[in-house]
């Protein structure tokens, strides 16, 4: 079963929603695997200064994406793309081992969004 | 409210079993082989425990052996009659909505030289039967249709079931284990074996039944004593087989009255999350089906998702999304009426039984709405008219 933390997560998300005009956005997973995960980031002076998450999938989908926000924010986009699956794991206390590999996935969400900021940046 | 709606994953034991089950521990805890007084004791519970289930689905007394449990007892019919009528054919044929113990059981004779076939349903879980009709050929040996699936309830036509394996010379197993004590079975309409469980039926875990019809053979798998009738040696687990025994006698009594109980529940409970959540479905047929089943589908979110959430308040259901599956694969049963993956994952499995009262439905229906909400608010998959 779930650690507390991840059930403190799953039942109070932090940072749930979208960000209209986000200067990054990354989707990882898909609705047939059962967990599909997007993250918005905002950026001002190469740091992450709002981030939110969509998520759709089960409890450690859920808390792990919330968890990857919490992280995140704040951070350097160099510190965010260092920010893994275990620390995520980690931070929320553990997960079931069959939860590592299917839910989660936010780290790599996370990821997505800085490469997709930097991309838009690079090309503009 | 403390509302448990997952009777097909576990049943309490009614305590009129428990009362009965109890002398057989320390006090009447004889071997049913001996000959001495506790001996003789013991082997009186056994055969009136025997006799009791008999009596449940119109079976003669010596027609019951007794298992640890509904897998043992697949193991034993399907395996078994597979075996030991192999010079009959080499073909088995079976439903796609088996439980996961015959469609496992269905590889491992896959692996042992036999040709599985697996009969399609309908997009309503019933058994297809002129499909069914094409798969059994002169060569097909056992044919095994569950009498109802215990997860989106659906009642399967299993007299014509029997009767199109009968025409090809099959033998015809059925499945009981959703479906006995909630809707009247009886071994006359075609069964040469049947799979029966004893917590299903409010009895203890860990025992079961196979009636295996009179003049018919299976091919043992536990052998030792010789123990009913040879086909399942050991010691016989006779407090278990009592409870069982009682837990058959109880149901028989009073399942007309709790079946139209509690198929007036689920009628309101599916009537009424269907009117109160946009977007949500009911799997399975609407009237074919177990009087305590409800299955119903939401779209956008996942069940286990849902599981947790509706957990925090007290109510108690399963789901078959992959996420809750050891496998992480969802539900073979749903995706046998062509539900997409994603479709699957949103199903929320209710089964009703005696704890339940008009208030628990009425809860989980003024409950669902906003747990579905919340998580369909975070859902990336959801449409914005929705939020």
């Amino acid at each position: 079963m779930y650690s507390e933390k991840v059930l403190d997560h799953f039942k109070n998300p932090r940072n749930v929603g979208e960000i209209e005009d986000a200067d990054g956005v990354g989707t990882v997973g898909n609705p047939v695997c059962g967990d599909m995960m997007s993250i918005y980031i905002k950026v001002k002076d190469d740091r992450i200064d709002d981030v939110k998450f969509k998520t759709f999938g089960c409890g450690a989908a859920i808390a792990t994406t919330s968890m990857t926000t919490e992280l995140a924010k704040g951070k350097t986009l160099d510190e965010a793309m260092k920010i893994t699956r275990q620390d995520v794991a980690d931070e929320l206390g553990g997960l079931p081992p069959v939860k590592m590999h299917c839910s989660n996935l936010a780290a790599d969400a996370l990821h997505e969004a800085v490469k997709d900021y930097r991309k838009k940046k690079g090309e503009a | 409210m403390e509302t448990y709606m997952d009777h097909a994953a576990a049943r309490p034991v009614d305590l009129r079993v428990l009362e009965a089950m109890k002398p057989h521990f320390s006090e009447s805890y004889g071997n049913p082989a001996s000959f001495y007084s506790k001996g003789f004791e013991a082997l009186k519970a056994l055969n009136e425990a025997r006799r009791q289930v008999a009596s449940l689905i119109g079976a003669q007394d010596s027609e019951i052996v007794f298992t640890s449990g509904a897998t043992e007892s697949n193991n034993l019919a399907v395996i078994g009659a597979a075996q030991r009528y192999r010079k009959r054919g080499t073909r088995v044929v079976i439903s796609e909505i088996e439980h996961i113990s015959v469609i496992n059981i269905s590889k491992e004779l896959t692996r042992q030289g036999y040709e599985v076939k697996n009969a399609p349903v309908d997009s309503e879980g019933i058994v297809d039967l002129e499909q069914l009709r094409e798969l059994v050929n002169d060569d097909t040996v056992l044919v095994s249709i569950m009498a109802a699936n215990g997860e989106i309830g659906t009642v399967q036509p299993i007299e014509q079931a029997a009767k199109i394996a009968h025409d090809h010379g099959a033998l015809f197993h059925t499945d009981a284990t959703a479906a006995v004590g909630q809707i009247p079975l009886d071994v006359s309409m075609g069964f040469d074996f049947m799979t029966l469980s004893s917590n299903d039926i409010y009895g203890p875990k860990g025992v079961g039944a196979v009636y295996v019809k009179k003049g018919l053979r299976l091919k043992p798998h536990m052998i030792g004593g010789g123990q009913e009738g040879g086909l399942r040696s050991g010691s016989e687990n006779i407090p278990g087989i009592v409870g069982m025994g009682k837990a058959a006698e109880l149901i028989g009594d009073e399942m007309g009255e709790e079946a139209k109980r509690l198929a007036v529940l689920r009628d309101k409970l599916i009537e009424g999350v269907l009117k109160a959540i946009p977007e949500s479905y009911l799997n399975g047929h609407p009237t074919e089906r177990l009087p305590n089943n409800a299955n119903i589908r939401f779209s956008y979110i996942e069940g286990e998702a849902i599981l947790l959430s509706l957990s925090d308040l007290g109510i108690s259901v399963s789901s078959g999304s992959a996420c809750v599956a050891k496998t992480l694969e969802p539900s073979h049963v749903l995706r046998a009426l062509g539900l997409k993956h994603e479709e699957a994952h949103g199903s929320l499995v209710f089964t009703l039984g005696k704890s339940n009262r008009e208030e628990n439905v009425e809860y989980v229906i003024q409950s669902l709405p906003g747990v579905v909400k919340r998580l369909r608010a975070m859902s990336p998959l959801t449409p914005k008219e929705l939020m």
